[in-house]
């Protein structure tokens, strides 16, 4: 079954003569259990797309299916309960006067859950922090601890769907090792679907199974990690954006 | 191999309320005409070693050396006022990102000739002139409308352009470039690279280029230092980087995902604390 399916997804913003065309007929599917990298240059649109899926981006048009449910334009509850994101900054997407413990206790709350306190802890150990961390605040955790609480925050609601954009990329290379690991191992543990965002296809070449290119908001090919490793692009841009990483 | 810049036993301290905190602890290198490239994770003290050598740093920040001799006098021992001629005449620096590093309130031409009119008695067409010749040499197209443009209309990779364009304009004889790529897209990453590579070559410049990049650092620069902990672990040629012996080094090489050596998993760095305790190497020549 396909976990998520995306049918001619346009988003624009602006309107008229400032109308900007930030993705053009996207269409892709990734099935359950996959892990699927959106890799592009800045500007084209890889980031949109997530942010269209969730809703942060209210222009869209196209079809976004999530377990074969339509998506409506008024996200339901349970749409969050199955979808969760993880932002690319964590110095930006961690409110810098809560606690960890706030952070992860308010979400489990707006979701409904019960036994909070044995929740926050059971997501701390998940995500490697333990209780140490429980009542910090983010000025007191380092860039990867603050990327572990984020992750851990979107996988309190036990979502099927992680949207990750570029969460790595505000990291140091060894941090960056631990992260992509503990992400492997989550997928693992708790049958999760990625869709990833990426400028560095070597990061996506670790982590995805297949990945779509995309240039000027259009996605101009797919193709699987194989075919990334073997260097073996079709399209000239992504063949380019290939041997520009190598 | 004449020397444009030799540093010994640099310090950079900060006074904090839990004790002094070192950043950079004995740093010792050299410079010739050459690119050096200094790398190592957020905190190591690279980008305050650059600073240093022009005397960025304000206080409560103290930066001490044996010396820090360029051409064979002594910076440390200049006043502000002389300072001020030796920084973006003599050496210059690109920062990380031209957003933060350009007025957002002056067109780019203003910014440019005021670079090149303050260290050169010029006119003002006369430095129009040269402004746009270097906005060519650094490959941007139609330069006029770009001198008329102001820092918020530029994207991130011209914006890096407009700043080397800048910073090479009083024609210095060392560069120093921390992080002038981290904020670009690899395709883009290439040009600026070639641009600088040019530059640096044609006029003989010394340059040092801090990163955080190793295979970018291992591709683009000479001779490596790698810096752990405010010092200097390792020095070695940049071809030979994939080769370094030190676990720290081989640690951080181990760590990235390769394209052309997919594995399961990535190593972790494991942190050993005598690392930061073995005195600094030497990077002199």
């Amino acid at each position: 079954m396909n976990m998520l399916e995306i049918d001619n997804l346009n988003v624009w913003f602006g309107r008229a003569r400032d109308r900007v065309d930030a993705v053009k007929d996207a269409t892709f599917t990734v099935g359950e259990g996959e892990s699927f990298g959106l890799v592009g240059e800045s500007g084209s649109g890889k980031s949109t797309i997530l942010r269209a899926i969730t809703g942060l981006v209210p222009t869209w048009s196209g079809e976004i299916k999530v377990r074969q449910d339509p998506v409506p334009k008024k996200r339901p509850k349970s749409f969050f309960k199955s979808v969760q994101m993880v932002f690319q900054d964590p110095y930006a997407s961690l409110h810098p006067r809560h606690s960890v413990d706030q952070v992860l206790g308010e979400t489990l709350f707006l979701h409904g859950f019960r036994e909070i306190d044995a929740r926050v802890v059971k997501l701390l150990d998940d995500v490697g922090l333990g209780q140490k961390f429980r009542f910090r605040y983010p000025h007191q955790l380092s860039g990867g601890q603050r990327q572990r609480v984020a992750i851990a925050r979107a996988l309190a609601p036990e979502p099927k769907l992680l949207l990750l954009d570029e969460p790595t990329s505000a990291l140091d290379v060894s941090v960056q090792a631990e992260i992509l690991n503990l992400l492997a191992d989550l997928r693992q543990e708790h049958k999760l679907t990625y869709l990833m965002v990426s400028h560095d296809l070597s990061v996506v070449g670790h982590m995805c199974d297949r990945l779509a290119v995309m240039k000027d908001g259009e996605i101009v090919e797919v193709m699987d990690v194989a075919a990334l490793y073997a260097m073996k692009a079709v399209h000239p841009y992504a063949q380019h954006l290939l041997q520009a990483s190598v | 191999m004449d020397k444009l810049l030799d540093i010994e036993n640099l310090w950079v301290r900060f006074p904090t309320r839990q004790g002094v905190f070192d950043a950079v602890r004995g740093v010792s290198f050299s410079l010739g005409r050459e690119r050096l490239g200094i790398v190592g994770e957020s905190g190591s003290g690279k980008s305050m070693t650059g600073r240093a050598i022009l005397r960025l740093i304000r206080p409560p920040g103290i930066v001490e050396a044996d010396h820090i001799n360029l051409g064979g006098v002594d910076l440390l021992k200049k006043t502000d006022k002389q300072m001020r001629a030796v920084r973006g005449q003599r050496i210059s620096m690109v920062m990380q990102d031209p957003k933060f590093s350009l007025n957002p309130v002056t067109t780019i031409g203003d910014q440019i000739m005021e670079a090149y009119r303050l260290h050169n008695k010029v006119s003002k067409s006369g430095a129009y002139a040269k402004a746009v010749e270097m906005l060519n040499a650094v490959s941007i197209r139609d330069a006029d409308r770009v001198m008329r443009a102001y820092p918020h209309e530029m994207s991130g990779g011209m914006g890096q352009r407009i700043m080397i364009a800048m910073m090479l304009i009083p024609n210095p004889e060392i560069l120093i470039a921390d992080e002038p790529t981290s904020a670009l897209d690899v395709s883009v990453q290439r040009q600026v690279l070639d641009i600088m590579d040019a530059l640096v070559k044609e006029r003989g410049m010394g340059l040092i280029f801090i990163s955080h990049d190793l295979n970018l650092v291992a591709d683009f620069c000479d001779r490596v230092l790698i810096m752990y902990a405010g010092r200097i672990v390792e020095v070695c040629a940049a071809d030979k980087l994939h080769e370094a012996q030190h676990p720290y080094t081989r640690g951080l090489l181990n760590s990235l995902p390769r394209l052309d050596a997919p594995r399961a998993r990535l190593e972790v760095l494991r942190r050993d604390p005598a690392w930061s305790e073995t005195p600094s190497v030497s990077g002199r020549v």
